[in-house]
């Protein structure tokens, strides 16, 4: 009579390793969603005490209309060029007092970074996505301008030293550190975008 | 009878489970942890634009979030397809923002009624009417900090 033999018992000792090993792979791999977005801030709505005066020069204005067309200081423009021609606004240095500025010097633009403005309008009938792509562009333009400074002074782009700011898993002597340089080259170039009540018509 | 009983010689140990518990605890917590629950089903389209220079939206429990878009086919019939502003889980109308935002506000700790953010997400095709009043409406409780939710990419692909 033949010997009764039970399948083989298969070597399960291994399985331990595997699933730690996709475990580690899948921790690896996995980013925990975050939300990201443009981070703005909308204008309090109790009026300045007194009224400031600025200078027309001073302000650059973007409208869209509702067909997504852009109107740049009074003239048609593309989207495309709407990023160097905000940089070019805002480095222009007219009085001569920014001395890390690029900017052409003319006397019909603006004065210094701290004194430039922005102002962007439009529509009620503006599609949100052109709306986006808009503050994009402008945010864009502050952040190019940023980063230039920040490579020159610190050799690292301004957005990545902000991002590493602000992420909370930055240890705080870090954080403190880069405090400082965040602040200095945020004041450099003020970011003034100011977003005017909608036009009606 | 010991003919049965007996071991062959050459035959494995059986391998020992104990540590198996461990293991799938230990796949459970990472699931756990990783895993963000949706706290809130979207009754609207929401197919949010791209941009570039982005931030970062830090520590979930700071924000507020509000939904705006056209509403999803089951509720076109009731709601129409015009864009519409969803707070929690159900639409709302406009004049219903600054409320939903000092509710949401109540809610949160003392600390960080301060420091709230307003996430809108809303989706490309809506109007700025809308949202123009949505940020009056933030404006009127001093809700000054809000963040245009957007997906990272080419911000020109929104054009199309």
């Amino acid at each position: 009579m033949p010997r009764r033999k039970g399948a083989p018992e298969v070597n399960a000792g291994s399985m331990a390793d595997i699933a730690f090993l996709l475990l580690i792979f899948f921790l690896v791999t996995t980013t925990i969603e975050t939300d990201a977005g443009l981070d703005r801030m909308l204008p309090p709505i109790e009026p300045p005490e007194e009224d400031v005066i600025i200078k027309q020069k001073n302000i650059f204005t973007v409208n869209i209309n509702k067909n997504g067309q852009l109107l740049v200081e009074d003239e048609l423009m593309d989207l495309k060029n709407l990023r160097s021609a905000a940089t070019a606004f805002l480095e222009n240095n007219a009085d001569g007092s920014c001395n890390y500025c690029k900017g052409r010097r003319d006397a019909a633009s603006s004065d210094n970074p701290t004194k430039a403005i922005i102002s962007l309008k439009n529509d009620r009938e503006t599609k949100y996505s052109t709306y986006i792509t808009v503050q994009n562009e402008l945010v864009g333009a502050y952040n190019d301008l940023r980063n230039r400074e920040a490579q020159r002074l610190y050799n690292q782009d301004f957005t990545k030293m902000e991002a590493e700011y602000l992420n909370p898993e930055t240890p705080s002597a870090i954080r403190d550190d880069l405090k400082d340089k965040v602040k200095r080259i945020q004041d450099m170039f003020p970011q003034k975008l100011s977003e005017a009540e909608t036009s009606t018509n | 009878m010991a003919k049965f009983t007996k071991k062959k010689d050459g035959d494995l140990p059986a391998v020992s489970t104990a540590s198996l518990p461990d293991i799938v605890f230990m796949l459970l917590f990472f699931f756990m942890t990783v895993t963000t629950m949706k706290d809130s089903s979207l009754l609207v389209e929401n197919t949010l634009p791209n941009a570039t220079e982005i931030k970062k939206l830090e520590k979930k429990d700071r924000v507020i979030y509000i939904y705006v878009g056209k509403p999803t086919q089951e509720y076109q019939k009731v709601f129409g397809t015009e864009p519409k502003i969803q707070l929690n889980d159900k639409f709302a109308n406009v004049d219903e923002v600054g409320t939903y935002i000092l509710a949401e506000r109540a809610k949160k700790p003392q600390e960080l009624q301060n420091v709230l953010t307003t996430a809108l997400k809303v989706d490309k095709n809506a109007n700025m009417g809308l949202i123009t009043d949505i940020k009056q409406q933030l404006r009127e409780v001093n809700a000054l900090k809000v963040n245009y939710t957007t997906y990272e990419g080419d911000a020109f692909n929104n054009l199309q």
